[in-house]
């Protein structure tokens, strides 16, 4: 029963193959499960969607459209036709979070153990992620400009006395960059997940007392309900901001000086 | 509850496999990372690679087609548009040429018809007029001829009565003679 209401059981990885190298675990394990559902389960659904290429698309091909058409828009808006080139990095960055994020709000998955895993409420994740996203902006930047890819340091338009002060506040914003990025992502999903887990927990120990503890127990099951909607909508909305905030990053690296 | 019992074992079995690590909180325990950076590296290239190569190609290619597509309809469209416009342009000049054609030849067979009409009243007017002449001359006439038996019946008449009243015989001559100078 403990581990029926213990809110953090659900964020632990068990290897299911071991995979060891030297002093390194390789192993496969349900995050590693979940990642590579996550990556058939892209694929599939998309190609299926994309499979009769209708010219007048049926529902599942217009959803998958409609989704294509909003990563671009949003590259649009946020980087400028230039950002397009990184269109596939973000529809693959948006895709794979979004389909993380939905995988974990399933509570029972067909894995082994039978229980559910969000492989982006793990930090090292998130700030995988997140450090891939700075690797190409700062990699793209220097590639396409070189040495001028630093003016992102020197704002324009300013007197040039306010550099002592404002250069260490860019480099700083720069290098939080990752962390926020990486950080907003996992304690949106962990929070999430643990509040859910415990209201979930709530009715598990009411309804195992008595006639009077299942009556109370609606108090919380509709309390998941509510949470279930939000965490969904949480799911998705972190999925969209990690993929505006990379296009935010990727608009610096195409045009430095631009602030 | 066999789920949950069959959940348990199988978690208790891993926190032993993982060297009991029971204190720490899963996101922050580090026996995994490098299995998590490893899969996550492998499932991340793996759906770019699969995304970038096959699946969004397929989805743009298909959108642009869409948009050429419509693009061309609208061309066609406004061709077409183009085609009717001018249709109706030739449409509505030739009723307005039929038109006034039509209002010409009506003012034409108008003005025939009024000169037709004209000429029938002068015509009958000049009718008339000799008709008139004509039984004006022969009411004179009548007139004269009956003016001049008056004269003879009153010759006849004075014959007669100075016959009755002197008994005395008057040549017709001499009586019309005395009527004349009668008359004046």
């Amino acid at each position: 029963m403990a581990d029926a209401t213990n809110p953090i059981k659900q964020f632990e990885i068990h290897s299911i193959a071991g995979i060891p190298f030297g002093d390194w675990k390789f192993d496969f394990t349900n995050s590693s499960y979940f990642m590579v559902t996550s990556v058939i389960l892209v694929s599939l659904l998309l190609s299926l969607a994309m499979s009769r290429r209708a010219l007048t698309p049926g529902r599942a091909q217009s959803m998958v459209e409609m989704l294509y058409e909003f990563v671009t828009a949003m590259i649009r808006s946020m980087a400028g036709d230039a950002g397009l080139k990184f269109f596939p990095f973000v529809f693959t960055l948006f895709a794979f979070i979004l389909m993380g994020n939905m995988l974990g709000m399933l509570p029972y998955f067909p894995a082994p153990g039978f229980h559910g895993f969000t492989f982006t409420s793990h930090l090292i994740i998130t700030f995988a992620l997140a450090m891939s996203v700075m690797a190409v902006v700062i990699g793209y930047g220097v590639f396409r400009h070189g040495f001028k890819f630093f003016s992102l340091f020197f704002p324009s338009g300013v007197p040039w006395p306010l550099y002592f002060l404002l250069t260490p506040i860019e480099i700083i914003s720069f290098l939080s960059r990752p962390v926020t990025l990486g950080v907003r992502l996992f304690a949106n999903m962990l929070a999430g997940h643990i509040l859910l887990k415990v209201f979930a927990g709530f009715v598990v120990m009411l309804g195992s007392m008595g006639a009077i503890g299942i009556a109370a127990a609606i108090a919380p099951l509709a309390m998941v309900v509510a949470l279930t909607a939000l965490e969904l909508l949480v799911a998705f909305l972190q999925a969209y901001v990690f993929a505006v905030l990379t296009c935010i990053y990727l608009s610096d690296a195409l045009e430095p000086g631009h602030h | 509850m066999p789920a949950p019992e069959s959940h348990s074992e199988y978690t208790e079995e891993t926190a032993q496999t993982a060297d009991g690590a029971e204190a720490a909180f899963p996101p922050f325990d580090p026996t995994y990372f490098v299995s998590q950076l490893f899969w996550l590296a492998i499932s991340f290239v793996v759906l770019y690679a699969v995304l970038s190569r096959f699946v969004l190609p397929r989805i743009g290619s298909i959108i642009e087609e869409r948009r050429d597509r419509i693009a061309d309809d609208l061309d066609t469209a406004a061709q077409l548009k183009a085609q009717v416009d001018e249709t109706r342009r030739t449409y509505e000049k030739s009723l307005t040429n039929a038109r006034a054609r039509a209002y010409a030849v009506a003012s034409e067979a108008k003005a025939v018809a009024d000169a037709e009409i004209a000429e029938a009243i002068r015509q009958a007017d000049a009718d008339m007029e000799t008709r008139l002449v004509e039984s004006e001359a022969r009411i004179c006439k009548s007139r004269d001829k009956a003016l001049g038996e008056v004269r003879s019946i009153a010759a006849n008449a004075a014959v007669m009565a100075v016959e009755h009243l002197v008994n005395l015989e008057v040549s017709e001559h001499d009586a019309a003679m005395a009527v004349d100078s009668v008359k004046g």
